[in-house]
């Protein structure tokens, strides 16, 4: 390698280093805007803005889900193990929604601290298997030992 | 090393040598995605939550490892070209773009037709959805940059700047599912741990992905193939070998 190709080869790098520091830098400071939702515990402590949209991710309780007979409200809680939050929804879920699966809804917070939907998306996680797995894991009881929805290695960050 | 690369590089052994990984390579592709599509479509099982739409994945992610693999391949291409001013890569730095730029495309569009099943929305702005777009992006403003500038060695200097810088958006998608809060899930596929999928899915995903790989091979090594044999169209060695091989002048 001569000097001349050297040289390039430095400049190059530095280039690549300080355009890398440079969006490092950039996404920390916009951390919380790119985050695509907040946890029930951010809702708890009051992170969340008071009279904007915004939407929050966790897993639906089991046994939580109440449907209005008649229409299509539905009210369902949603936790990430440590907080809880009341959703309230009108309208037609998503295929995977289901009780313990992970779901991310958009909406405002109302005066009870509820949030009031608009979009109710689900979210999979990264578990793949056919059905006679599943089936096979339901019989021997330990779907939580297992890869189950949302009980990976680290429930608390996904949703 | 840079000797051995250089006349590595020479017009006329890249030739010889696409030449060779195009055919061995084409056949490659061939029996794999044969096999692949056979796997894929009739000997994997669905999955117990999303059913027989979990086959979209086996176009989906070995379309969006190859934007990213491309990606690569197009600027460690053009570092050889800002450095040691190799033709030979600027051929195929340019021939990388439009592949990316498909495979990316395709990536996006059967995520979308994936996602409104699935999740319920076409398009989601979370990290990973986005920083794919912008790969998309980085392809497009290469190409335009390659095409905007007359020179041609100087067109492969100013887009290889962009391919170079660029790349920092490879890990950032790559981990932009553990570094933000994202609608889409986390890698089912990772080198420290077990596949978190059924062996047959695991099976038709790699046959896939190979596939993929083998034709981006084939594909890239013949259009830089032909722009170099364009581009050398007067030199001693394409004179030979046109008139000794073929009837045409």
């Amino acid at each position: 390698m001569n000097p001349k190709q050297r040289n390039r080869l430095i400049l190059i790098t530095v280039i690549v280093v300080c355009v890398g520091i440079a969006v490092t830098l950039a996404g920390i400071a916009l951390k919380e805007n790119i985050n695509l939702f907040y946890n029930p515990t951010q809702i708890a402590a009051g992170e969340v803005p008071k009279d904007a949209s915004f939407r929050v991710g966790g897993l639906v309780v089991e046994g939580s889900v109440r449907r209005n007979p008649g229409d299509l409200k539905v009210t369902f809680e949603l936790t990430d193990g440590a907080e809880q939050v009341t959703v309230h929804y009108e309208g037609i879920l998503p295929d995977l929604f289901r009780e313990g699966q992970g779901i991310i809804a958009q909406g405002r917070m109302n005066a009870e601290g509820h949030v009031n939907a608009s979009e109710v998306l689900a979210k999979h996680d990264e578990t793949y298997m056919p059905p006679e797995v599943q089936d096979a894991l339901d019989k021997a009881g330990n779907i939580e030992d297992a890869a189950a929805p949302g009980t990976s290695s680290k429930p608390a960050k996904g949703y | 090393m840079l000797a051995w690369l250089h006349r590595l590089a020479s017009p006329k052994r890249f030739h010889g040598l696409a030449g060779f990984f195009i055919t061995w390579c084409g056949w490659g592709a061939l029996v794999l995605f044969a096999s692949g599509l056979y796997y894929s479509l009739f000997n994997s099982p669905p999955d117990y939550q999303q059913g027989e739409s979990i086959r979209i994945m086996y176009i989906h992610v070995p379309a969006a490892w190859n934007s990213m693999f491309i990606y690569i391949t197009m600027a460690i291409a053009s570092l050889f070209v800002l450095v040691w001013r190799i033709k030979a890569a600027a051929a195929v730095a340019r021939a990388c773009a439009p592949l990316g730029a498909m495979f990316t495309f395709l990536a996006l569009a059967t995520g979308s037709l994936w996602g409104k099943p699935m999740w319920g929305a076409w398009w989601v702005w979370d990290a990973r959805l986005t920083s794919e777009l912008i790969l998309l992006f980085l392809y497009l403003g290469f190409m335009a940059l390659q095409s905007a500038i007359e020179d041609k060695d100087a067109a492969a200097r100013a887009a290889g700047v962009l391919a170079i810088v660029g790349i920092i958006n490879i890990p950032i998608i790559y981990y932009s599912v553990e570094w933000w809060n994202t609608l889409h899930q986390g890698a089912t596929i990772t080198l420290s741990e077990k596949p978190k999928m059924n062996t047959d899915m695991f099976i038709s995903l790699i046959l896939m992905s190979l596939a993929f790989k083998f034709y981006f091979v084939v594909a890239v090594l013949r259009k830089a193939r032909n722009e170099m044999l364009e581009r050398e169209q007067n030199s001693q060695w394409v004179k030979e070998m046109l008139g000794g091989s073929d009837e045409r002048k």
